[in-house]
């Protein structure tokens, strides 16, 4: 049961296993372990990330290919949804109809962008795609009479999604049983449901071939296999994953912006996640995702902590002042980077060996 | 004689600004294991490219089993029945040696009848089945470099410097595999500076020189012949033999 889930790809380490099972049983249970907003939109944001950070890693790590139009679709996805949830009304059908516009923009432009630039150089892609990317995000911030500008757009929800609905009246380990909690299940569930499926593309037959094209693509033409061709639906395939991740990302916040979406500020976040967590293993994802978001919002509170403490000691209190947050999440990935050259997943495999 | 499986008409292939190939005629025939010999820089491994499609030639024609492949894609030309063993072990290190061979196998699972057979002149594949292949030493990759190409039936296999660098214990088990594959009628156009390693292997020779073929016959004529091989191989022959 187990191997046909993971697709036979099992974490391969006793304290990657251990990490990865409390991290999922976290999440499972975030709504009755933890209360307030923060700590349900931190849980919510790693569901996201996994499923778009796994899905990059589908392009950088197990294909080779570096591309910065990954928040592209991201926004596509957020605001595919939230933009027919805003223009059309707050129904099921409005969703769905959002979602299949947006994977359906989503799979012409990644096939557009594949068919055109994935014969030239690595460089030469990354940097289509970043030009891409920001005549998107321009674009995006340009039409406001349609997409809302940099301000964006709120958007109502269906109505067993909104914070008001009960699905029962009584509490549930002192949990309201209400549209948020839904929401999140949404999210949980559909983050786990991509997830299981990107660990079997992987681990497919296609999958195999993307690893030997990332590694020698005169080696995978020689076998008789279409490199341009195999890496334009792997490149379909992360942009369709990212649009779902965005189209979740939208229905948790109930807003689809610039900022939220399109921000190149989050494309270097997924690339950073890549890295820390491991590239070519989507565990690292997982891992990354956690780490990652988890510094980014608690990492200011814990200095301030600090701070306070060591007011005695200046110069460290300074350097410690939550103002200065970037500063150590720069150096800790420049550490981690440093210890960990495989990734996190790799190091923890690299020590049962 | 043979027909023909491959030939190759006045080719001439460039690199850059380099003129590498020519003029290259060269006939490889039908269930006969040709010997291409020659110095570091003759142009043998381009020749190779240059049937594969991995660089166009810029003159002259190509012909593979009656069709024209001069201007042919190098996924066609692997999927008309070509298998190509790339010097240096061209193997994937990242795949396990099951998941190399799976990649080879464009059928779907090998067969496993010929995967014994494999095994039987390869038997450590079967022992590192599941590991990955850069793991592997430089002698086991390059019989996954060979299994790979022969893991299903070709028409022809085109094979570079197999024995480079290589341990002559390791040597004598391709000899093995290369004569079960000539048993088996395989077409196989060899790349080898090692002449003592094709000497009793080939049927055919064709030595390459600055880029042209510069002698073509039997190989039973050249290994009894001392004097061209000296003429045509120099002193490095004798190291080898």
């Amino acid at each position: 049961m187990l191997h046909r889930l993971l697709s036979g790809d099992f974490p391969r380490s006793l304290w990657l296993s251990g990490a990865l099972a409390l991290l999922v049983l976290v999440l499972a249970l975030a709504p009755f372990l933890f209360t307030g907003a923060r700590a349900m939109n931190v849980a919510a944001t790693i569901c996201v990330f996994i499923v778009l950070v796994a899905s990059y890693d589908l392009l950088l790590g197990y294909t080779g290919i570096v591309s910065f139009a990954h928040t592209m679709f991201y926004g596509i996805g957020a605001y595919g949804v939230g933009l027919a949830l805003y223009s059309i009304g707050p129904t099921w059908g409005a969703m769905a109809l959002g979602l299949g516009i947006a994977l359906l923009l989503s799979l012409a432009l990644a096939l557009v962008i594949g068919l055109f630039s994935l014969r030239v150089k690595a460089i030469f892609y990354a940097m289509i795609t970043l030009a891409v990317a920001s005549a998107f995000a321009i674009l995006a911030s340009q039409l406001s009479d349609f997409t809302g500008g940099e301000d964006g757009r709120t958007f109502s929800v269906p109505e067993m999604l909104r914070p008001g609905f009960r699905l029962i009246e009584a509490e549930v380990f002192g949990t309201a049983i209400n549209g948020k909690l839904i929401t999140y299940y949404l999210l949980f569930f559909g983050a786990l449901a991509i997830f299981l499926f990107l660990l079997r593309v992987v681990n497919s037959p296609f999958g195999r071939v993307l690893q030997a094209i990332r590694e020698n693509d005169f080696r995978a033409e020689a076998l008789g296999y279409r490199t341009v061709v195999y890496r334009t639906l792997a490149n379909c395939l992360a942009a369709a994953t990212a649009t779902l991740a965005g189209a979740l990302m939208a229905l948790w916040l109930r807003y689809a912006g610039p900022q939220t979406t399109l921000s190149f500020t989050i494309m270097m976040d997924i690339l950073l996640i890549v890295v820390i967590g491991g590239m070519g293993t989507l565990y690292g994802a997982m891992i990354g995702s956690a780490l990652f978001i988890l510094a980014q919002n608690y990492l200011q509170a814990l200095m301030k902590q600090a701070s306070d403490a060591l007011t005695a000691v200046p110069v460290l209190a300074n350097l410690l002042h939550p103002d200065r947050w970037l500063l150590w999440l720069g150096v800790f990935f420049v550490l981690s980077v440093y210890f960990f050259p495989t990734g996190i997943v790799g190091k923890l495999r690299a020590l049962k060996r | 004689m043979s027909e023909a499986l491959l030939t190759l008409t006045g080719v001439h292939t460039h690199i850059g600004q380099y003129h590498i190939l020519q003029g290259v005629d060269l006939t490889v025939r039908r269930g006969e294991l040709t010997v291409l010999l020659g110095r570091n820089g003759a142009g043998k491994t381009t020749t190779l490219r240059t049937i594969m499609g991995l660089w166009k030639a810029s003159r002259g024609g190509l012909v593979f089993d009656g069709q024209d492949i001069t201007r042919a894609s190098t996924p066609d030309i692997a999927t008309a029945g070509i298998a190509y063993v790339p010097e240096n072990m061209g193997i994937f290190s990242d795949l396990t040696v099951r998941e190399n061979l799976l990649l080879a196998a464009r059928a779907g699972e090998p067969d496993a009848q010929r995967l014994e057979w494999i095994f039987g002149f390869f038997p450590a594949l079967k022992k590192f089945w599941n590991q990955a292949a850069g793991t592997l030493s430089g002698g086991q990759k390059q019989m996954l470099a060979i299994a790979r190409a022969i893991v299903e039936p070709r028409k022809l296999l085109l094979v570079d410097e197999p024995t480079k660098g290589l341990a002559p214990a390791i040597i004598q088990s391709l000899i093995t595999a290369f004569r079960e594959l000539k048993g088996m009628e395989t077409t196989i156009l060899l790349v080898e500076q090692n002449f003592g390693f094709v000497r009793s292997l080939g049927d055919s020779v064709a030595v390459m020189d600055d880029g042209r073929i510069v002698h073509k016959g039997r190989m039973a004529e050249l290994a009894e012949d001392r004097d061209l091989q000296q003429s045509l191989l120099g002193l490095s022959l004798d190291a080898h033999q």
